[in-house]
């Protein structure tokens, strides 16, 4: 089975964001990136299933400038077996449906039996990428997975509904599966993996002109701090235990919840 | 040119979803822009679209097809395709569920485009409409407007919109639109739950909750003591219960439990928006967290800027004390 696995490199959750000059942005220059968290999980599922299956590639396909490689070699340590970068300074700014008709573009004469990604990026959180990109090639599609059953002939998945509820799908391959964080424990890159990385293959692709340089339907004006519903009584003024001493008297005084 | 707004409405087996009564005040609000009803949309159900049309709505549609009886993405693009193409409407409107998700961005690729997303705000005004979504997990805003043709596709964040304040007026015409409906790719199983719901956090009075910032599964035992002290309940946000450190019936949240307790107190949460749609109605809402840009400080009306686990017991014993 061959496994297509779409890898988005985004800024660190724990990143101090700062708005850029023009406030259509965060500005990039010292931030430190990591993989999107459920893109992660999306590999590492990958990843059993080959395992499980025993036979297989697993094709990571990641979309970015060049800073995207450092995500691109970490899942090769991890053990996926190639990868697909396409490379541009300004395609993380794309639209969903702009993105997927590039991967679209990227990934048709793979003919993967299936694709998997994360459920929506960290930073834009659009959540509609994958499901797209399963319309663009004519797969069918599930979304917000936890289980992946690939043993049969046809591909049988656990979604997450809301509330506490979930549902089994069953559908023919090729498709399209988008992971939801948290489905299994993510394996570290081992010594032997990191070095056997280094021979593996990253094809670079660069998108046509023609599909980037298009105006978006959806274009951001600004971008800005949260406006906030609720005047916060920050306490402590630095101290944590002193903010600690006031919150128990406010709780009391205050929100006479004590 | 304008032909109104679209208005998508969610149910499970004919169980209207609340969130969809949100989603007619949005696009109320929104008509009220352009001089224009919205028309809703209902897919099998013919029952819950009589029941739509007791809403200010320029008309219901009924789409009650055999192949709509249960929810597939198939099918319910296929469907809202036609729909949407009869009708050709200005805006589409949807509430950002799990199942608009799921089928939402195929059908707006049909038109060659995405969804403006998960939209938390709109000013909607007659020569210009901005919308508002969320970036980074919630830890920025974005002004959002369309320059593309219509139809522009929307879904709305749960919570977003007031669904009381959607308009009752006197009966909306159900019209019944046949539809080409194919046989779906994937075959849906019955929905069931996981485990009977041990732990019912919706009626507790405190909770205190636990995000990533606990740090290690030795230090729940620090808030579980402030459970204690407070007499509240002990819950999490999603990450905690993947890591297995609590049960699932412990998560609040969108794939979790939703709670309006008098006291939230979040320790070391961030304030996903998957977390805040499942605790924002809390009366008062206390944050720790050593991020001050933490999106959970937007919504507490408390915080402290700082280490929980040196906040932890010197909270828990002055508790003690005023309790004494």
């Amino acid at each position: 089975m061959k496994i297509l696995v779409l890898m988005k490199q985004v800024a660190n959750k724990d990143a101090i964001l700062r708005i850029n000059k023009e406030s259509t942005w965060i500005e990039e220059a010292d931030l430190s990136f990591e993989v999107n968290e459920s893109d992660g999980y999306a590999l590492e599922e990958a990843l059993r299933i080959k395992e499980k299956t025993g036979a297989g590639e697993v094709v990571v396909v990641s979309m970015g400038p060049q800073r995207a490689k450092s995500v691109i070699k970490d899942a090769l340590a991890r053990g996926a077996d190639r990868a697909i970068h396409i490379v541009g300074d300004n395609v993380v700014h794309l639209s969903p449906f702009a993105a997927a008709t590039v991967l679209a573009e990227a990934v048709r004469a793979e003919q993967a039996d299936l694709i998997m990604s994360g459920l929506q990026s960290d930073d834009y959180g659009y959540a509609q990428t994958g499901v797209i990109l399963a319309e663009i090639l004519g797969f069918p599609h599930a979304t917000i997975v936890i289980e992946v059953d690939a043993s049969g002939a046809e591909l049988r998945v656990k979604r997450e509904l809301e509330s506490g509820w979930y549902q089994w799908y069953t559908m023919p391959m090729p498709a399209l599966l988008t992971i939801q964080s948290g489905i299994s424990q993510i394996r570290y890159a081992t010594l032997k993996g990191i070095m056997a990385a280094k021979k593996k293959e990253i094809k670079e692709v660069t998108p046509s002109a023609e599909i980037v340089s298009k105006p978006s339907h959806q274009r951001i004006e600004k971008i800005y701090l949260p406006m906030k519903t609720k005047q916060t009584q920050l306490l402590g003024g630095g101290d944590t235990k002193r903010g600690a001493v006031e919150l128990a008297e406010k709780l009391r005084s205050e929100a006479r919840v004590i | 040119m304008s032909n109104g707004i679209l208005v998508f409405i969610e149910h499970k087996a004919g169980a209207l979803n609340k969130t969809s009564l949100e989603a007619i005040a949005a696009a109320q609000q929104l008509g009220n822009s352009i001089n224009a009803k919205p028309t809703a949309v209902v897919l099998g159900a013919a029952s819950l679209a009589n029941e739509i049309a007791a809403y200010d709505l320029e008309k219901v549609i009924n789409v009650d097809h055999t192949q709509l009886a249960e929810y597939t993405s198939d099918t319910y693009a296929a469907a809202m395709e036609q729909a949407v193409r009869a009708l050709d409407p200005q805006y589409v409107v949807m509430s950002h569920t799990y199942l608009v998700r799921d089928f939402a961005p195929k059908l707006a690729a049909r038109f060659g485009k995405g969804l403006i997303s998960d939209c938390i705000r709109m000013n909607a005004e007659s020569d210009k409409t901005v919308f508002t979504r969320r970036l980074f997990l919630g830890k920025l805003d974005a002004d959002v407007v369309s320059d593309g043709e219509q139809p522009i596709f929307l879904t709305f964040q749960s919570g977003a919109f007031r669904g009381d304040q959607a308009v009752k007026e006197s009966s909306a015409a159900v019209e019944q639109m046949p539809a080409d409906v194919p046989e779906p790719r994937m075959k849906p199983e019955a929905p069931f739950q996981e485990v009977k719901q041990a732990v019912d956090l919706s009626k507790a009075e405190i909770i205190v909750a636990i995000g990533r910032g606990i740090k290690s599964k030795d230090n729940i035992a620090l808030a579980e003591k402030l459970c204690e002290a407070l007499g509240a309940d002990l819950a999490a946000s999603r990450p905690i219960c993947d890591a297995e450190w609590l049960p699932i019936d412990r998560q609040i949240g969108s794939s979790g439990q939703t709670v309006a307790p008098k006291l939230y107190i979040a320790l070391g949460i961030s304030g996903a928006i998957q977390h805040l749609v499942g605790m924002k109605n809390s009366q008062t809402i206390v944050a720790i967290n050593k991020d001050p840009e933490a999106p959970i400080f937007d919504i507490a009306d408390y915080g402290i800027v700082g280490d929980l686990l040196e906040a932890l017991p010197v909270l828990t014993e002055e508790i003690r004390k005023l309790k004494s």
